[in-house]
């Protein structure tokens, strides 16, 4: 299936409009939910962490260093990764499902269209391409959402949380964390297009599709965490 | 003209179509008609190339589509149009849009000629006024005319119709009949239209296929179908208690 879907376009401007429909609807239309998904879980942490520490010699910024570190390391790439997985990873299932279904995909074929690379490669492209702007965004705010929770709770001071959020500070971590997004990203379209594109049946089994998308590509997401993580941290 | 030799299409061990043979004829209405689960479809689609056959050949205007390999069989396909069951109008898309889209896929026009061609289709198939609706606005025989509008855009050799009237009241199948008729007479189209219909049998059938279990049972035109004694095509046309009543009249009446 991956080897069609990445032959070339029948036309490139539709081709090109299509991955800027698809830039709008997988990423654009993601950043609400990942927006607050984000700030709650950067505050979580930063009050847990701030909680748990009551050891006198961890100095006090050590709330922001863990904020900092497990946002990015962890928190942002794969928990934002797991919501998008059931956000765009349904969304991709059903709208591929349904046109198997109602014969759209069919429709397609007849004209000369190659379905898999019309239909499936502009949102790969698109997962690609926005998913590490997405948990950049996502980075910045679950640090915001810390920030908010200790100063306004009173727990620490803005500039002891900087200095914390600033220390050990990797830049490989960056990389690491938008490497494996990237691998997320290609993941869930790819499995929620392959559920997808071989429905046969209803709406029943769209539904089904959608379903076994999220869980195959939610799987799919903790294995490569794993495995990237054991290839690039160890 | 496509010419169907010695077609044979199995899914796994059921085989579906026997030995299939036969020709639909250009500018005449080709009709493939037959109970549900007998082949029709299936013989359909693999003409079309979704189906891949077992054995044999089949030619398009003497070019062997099974041969083909798949840039030979998209250029084919170019000249493919097909109205689908349920009429698969991409939901995303406006009414011109959809009509728009073969043309914009594989051709160079300008955005006036586009839009000048997919208003002529439109207005072909009377939908002049529905260019801005959307599928889910439009009614199910709006939609097989729009389906049919985007079959005719890239003014195909072959169109290819899957039940037109299915789903849609008596009287608007009437309409759909009489514009595939017309279109293919029009156009000079190798048309082929799997059809329950026996409506559509006898209103528009140049010539008709009855596929009984997989095999070609019977070939024939609107006239001949009538008059036939084959006792599977009798349970076919004459099913309905109202269908043997007016039979047994017309025998009546002929003495």
């Amino acid at each position: 299936m991956l080897g069609i879907v990445f032959s070339k376009p029948e036309k490139m401007k539709i081709f090109r409009k299509r991955v800027f429909n698809e830039m709008q609807i997988i990423g654009i239309n993601s950043i609400p939910i990942v927006a607050l998904m984000s700030t709650f879980m950067g505050a979580v942490i930063a009050l847990q962490t701030a909680s748990n520490i009551d050891s006198p010699i961890l100095p006090d910024y050590t709330v922001g260093y863990i904020t900092q570190s497990s946002t990015i390391l962890e928190f942002s790439p794969t928990i934002i990764s797991l919501i998008l997985a059931g956000k765009v990873g349904s969304n991709v299932a059903s709208e591929i499902g349904t046109m198997r279904v109602t014969e759209q995909i069919d429709a397609l074929e007849i004209m000369g269209v190659n379905s898999l690379t019309f239909l499936v490669l502009p949102k790969i492209i698109a997962a690609i391409f926005f998913f590490p702007i997405l948990v950049i965004f996502s980075m910045g705010l679950s640090m915001i959402g810390g920030w908010l929770a200790l100063t306004l709770s009173g727990l620490l001071t803005t500039e002891t949380y900087i200095f914390g959020l600033r220390s050990f500070f990797e830049v490989y971590n960056i990389f690491y964390a938008l490497t494996k997004t990237i691998v997320f990203g290609f993941l869930i379209v790819s499995i929620a297009s392959f559920y997808g594109y071989y429905t046969k049946g209803g709406s029943l089994e769209v539904g089904q599709a959608s379903t076994q998308a999220v869980v195959s590509s939610s799987v799919a997401i903790l294995i490569a965490n794993f495995v990237l993580t054991q290839l690039m941290l160890l | 003209m496509i010419e169907v030799k010695g077609v044979n299409k199995a899914f796994g061990d059921k085989q579906v179509l026997f030995d299939i043979n036969t020709i639909f004829e250009t500018g005449k209405v080709n009709l493939i008609i037959g109970q549900s689960g007998q082949g029709k479809s299936v013989l359909a689609k693999s003409i079309v190339g979704l189906h891949e056959v077992d054995t044999g050949e089949i030619l398009f205007d003497g070019r062997d589509f099974t041969k083909m390999n798949n840039w030979e069989r998209k250029e084919i396909r170019k000249e493919i149009g097909m109205l689908f069951q349920g009429s698969a109008l991409f939901d995303s898309m406006s009414v011109i849009e959809n009509v728009m889209f073969p043309l914009t896929m594989f051709t160079k026009m300008s955005k006036k000629e586009l839009h000048e061609r997919a208003e002529f289709c439109l207005d072909r198939v009377n939908l002049a006024h529905a260019h801005k609706l959307f599928p889910s606005e439009c009614s199910g025989g709006m939609q097989k005319r729009i389906g049919i509008a985007r079959a005719i855009a890239m003014n195909p050799k072959y169109l290819f119709c899957d039940e037109p009237n299915s789903g849609l009241d008596p009287k608007t199948s009437i309409v759909i009949d009489n514009l595939i008729r017309e279109i293919t007479y029009e156009f000079n189209i190798t048309t082929v239209v799997i059809t329950h219909d026996m409506n559509s049998v006898i209103e528009v059938g140049d010539n008709i296929l009855f596929i009984h279990q997989g095999e070609n049972w019977w070939q024939g035109d609107r006239k001949s179908i009538i008059k036939t004694e084959n006792e599977e095509i009798l349970n076919f046309v004459y099913a309905s208690e109202f269908m043997k009543e007016i039979r047994a009249s017309m025998q009546t009446a002929r003495g």
